[in-house]
């Protein structure tokens, strides 16, 4: 396989855009998993379909928004590694 | 017979699996049938053991393979999907399946760190690691500690965390496996121990990781057929909707108003509170602090990483840890529903009600002391505080809740084994890989022939395993806090040099060696002087260190903090002596930089540093 070598340059935006998605996801992830059940007493007050909404995102909120998280951030960095000629096959 | 098409395989796996799941459900239907003729139900728990453990063996068989490549990590030919499913067995434990819904019931909100702490890990693991070690493309987690950070003494370090947090799951899962067994077969603990055993060591014996993963598969199909049975049906019964997950809503509602007549104070979805609903500070921090160590865990725990070294490609291993999740998820949205209707049952129909007229299931759980009952006042009626329930049986007792015929108890049982058996087979191999290949082959004997270094790694995993069924023996039930440990091992040792050798080129060996050691001896300190020398360990750290009576034993919360969260203060002491070391000694050389490059990028060559040969 003639994979394309990345000139120095490239290799560091490469990087780069791959660390900002890092980033993003790690935000997201600290959002889901601690900032939004801070306020799970307040949010308690709403009732969707009888759950308590502070309830409902310890219970299935957060941990749907893991599964999403984990292909989004999957098929973003497949765009990076497009948009640099770097993917696989 | 379907699976003799070698080759055929990788390229029918659909078709393969389907078919499997059709036998499987034939095979409970015939089961139902027998226990419709009034075959007694002891038979028919041993059938679904012998018919699950069958299945298991002959797979193993089938998988079984002289290849090193194939041994170690399957070959490197699971699809994403495939991964995805084998990784979610090899993940939900016994702990998962069986006890994790009835500690939702036992503690309500502050109890769900469990399902946020065991899910949240996957986004660490898919955004930080797992495609960079596919990349890294070679057999386990110490050969990536051995090759970024120059040589053995990594390595070796890695080894030793990988075995003690492993070694400690494992026991646990064996101990699982005889509770299990044990309940349902009627059989002694230490025999259902040893049962167990010989169901692990089937599927990974001959075939190693490729027997392993496709074994895995199967298991978690059962599993996950077990787990949403019982409560989907229940939920038709009780709200006329077969979807669980969605109406346990109306179920909440129910309960709340249950628990405002019953004068119960701290509502099941009310957060960080006591006993009388009063918020209170250090539940909430108790909490985080929970869920970040599992989190961080998750994603540090060898026998998990290592299912993305199998994948075909960078791309499918990064795809296969949302595969992973995604399958993790069908359980754990669900297991807060069996938490709540199952608390809508004991307030409707037992709190309140005559012993008299309870129902049935009361009765079978009280016989075997899951449930307890004590009329204390003598009025013959069940008060609140004269019902108990172990969290075990929230589970196992859903199926008679919903007033289901024992083919469906028995298919929980099955589903119950085939988690803790899954899990305990990743874990072994997890440890016969790493002494096999990183202590024996790296170390030890680096000329060792392929056919000698599978032996050894075969020897080890029954030595280990016989070990590991040993010490589940022998401490039986009262060790399985141990769980909890091994993610506070596994994340104070191993994350900061893992996440900092891809993402931080600054990382240089002594600032591994040094964080690792600080990591993982700043943790077992605190895990062991909490859990064994309390008092000891509140004299040392003051007042805001309290002690709480658990197992027995006064254990030691470091200031405040729960015990099996010690983690909270192994992963930063790792994270900062790695980094400072590391800015006070020399930075890594430029051929680690270009290693470090290679691995960053999916495509091109892996630039292996300080003449580090790539294994075969």
């Amino acid at each position: 396989m003639a994979a394309k070598q990345l000139s120095l340059e490239e290799a560091k935006a490469h990087w780069a855009k791959t660390s900002t998605l890092m980033w993003t996801a790690m935000a997201i992830w600290f959002f889901l998993s601690f900032v939004v059940h801070i306020f799970a007493r307040e949010l308690n007050a709403i009732t969707i379909l009888g759950f308590p909404l502070g309830f409902w995102f310890v219970a299935q909120g957060s941990i749907t928004g893991y599964v999403i998280l984990c292909f989004w951030s999957s098929s973003a960095q497949n765009a990076i590694d497009r948009e640099f000629g770097v993917e696989e096959e | 017979m379907v699976m003799k098409m070698e080759g055929g395989f990788l390229n029918n796996l659909g078709r393969v699996y389907a078919i499997y799941t059709g036998c499987f459900v034939a095979f409970t239907v015939l089961i139902g049938i027998l226990e419709y003729a009034g075959v007694p139900n002891v038979y028919l728990g041993y059938m679904y053991v012998a018919g699950t453990l069958t299945v298991y063996a002959v797979i193993g068989f089938l998988s079984r393979t002289g290849q090193l490549t194939e041994y170690y990590v399957a070959g490197r030919s699971v699809p994403a999907f495939y991964n995805g499913m084998a990784t979610a067995s090899d993940w939900m434990s016994a702990a998962s399946f069986i006890g994790m819904a009835g500690s939702l019931y036992l503690g309500g909100y502050d109890s769900h760190a469990f399902i946020i702490g065991w899910t949240g890990g996957y986004v660490l693991v898919a955004v930080l690691m797992a495609p960079y070690l596919r990349k890294f493309g070679q057999y386990t987690v110490p050969d990536f500690f051995g090759a970024r950070y120059g040589g053995n003494a990594a390595r070796l370090l890695a080894v030793i965390v990988l075995v003690t947090a492993s070694f400690v799951y494992m026991v646990a899962q064996l101990v699982g496996v005889g509770i299990i067994a044990s309940r349902f077969l009627g059989l002694s603990f230490e025999i259902a121990v040893y049962a167990g055993l010989v169901g692990i060591l089937v599927c990974s014996m001959m075939g190693g990781m490729k027997a392993v993963t496709w074994t895995q598969v199967a298991q978690y199909i059962i599993l996950i057929v077990a787990y949403l049975i019982p409560v989907t049906i229940l939920s038709a019964e009780v709200t006329g909707v077969p979807i669980p997950q969605l109406m346990y809503g109306q179920a909440i509602e129910k309960v709340a108003a249950l628990e405002k007549s019953l004068g119960i104070l701290n509502a099941h979805a009310n957060p960080f509170s006591n006993a009388r609903g009063e918020y209170e500070f250090m539940r909430m921090v108790n909490f985080f602090a929970l869920a970040f160590c599992l989190m961080v865990g998750t994603a540090s725990l060898p026998h998990i990483l290592m299912r993305y070294f199998t994948t075909p490609t960078v791309r499918e291993a990064r795809s296969s840890v949302g595969w992973s999740i995604f399958f993790i998820y069908l359980l754990y949205f669900t297991a807060p529903a069996y938490a709540v209707f199952a608390k809508l049952e004991v307030y409707q129909n037992v709190i309140g009600q005559p012993i008299a007229s309870l129902p049935a299931w009361v009765a079978e759980w009280t016989k075997i002391g899951l449930v307890t009952l004590r009329d204390a006042n003598n009025d013959g009626i069940v008060q609140l505080a004269e019902f108990r329930i172990q969290q075990d049986a929230i589970v196992l007792a859903t199926p008679e809740i919903a007033g289901l015929p024992y083919v469906i108890a028995g298919l929980v049982a099955a589903g119950g084994l085939a988690a803790a058996l899954s899990t305990a087979d990743g874990l072994l191999l997890a440890m016969s890989n790493a002494m096999s290949h990183d202590v024996y082959y790296k170390i030890i004997d680096p000329k060792a022939e392929t056919a000698k270094r599978m032996m050894i790694s075969r020897v080890l995993l029954v030595i280990l395993a016989l070990l590991g069924a040993w010490v589940a023996g022998q401490l039986g039930a009262d060790i399985l806090f141990l769980v909890a440990w091994a993610f506070s091992i596994a994340a104070s040792g191993l994350f900061a040099g893992l996440v900092l050798g891809v993402w931080w080129k600054g990382t240089n060996k002594p600032g591994v060696l040094a964080g690792m050691i600080a990591g993982f001896v700043t943790c077992m300190f605190l895990l062991v002087s909490s859990e064994f020398y309390g008092p000891w360990l509140k004299a040392l750290l003051g007042d805001s260190t309290n002690l709480v009576a658990a197992r027995g034993r006064q254990v030691a919360w470091p200031f405040g903090l729960n015990s099996i969260s010690v983690g909270i203060f192994g992963i930063p002491v790792a994270f900062l002596v790695t980094i400072v070391v590391s800015k006070l000694t020399t930075p890594p050389p430029q051929e680690m930089q270009d290693f470090i490059d290679s691995i960053r990028i999916p495509t091109g060559a892996v630039k292996l540093a300080e003449g580090e040969a790539p294994s075969h």
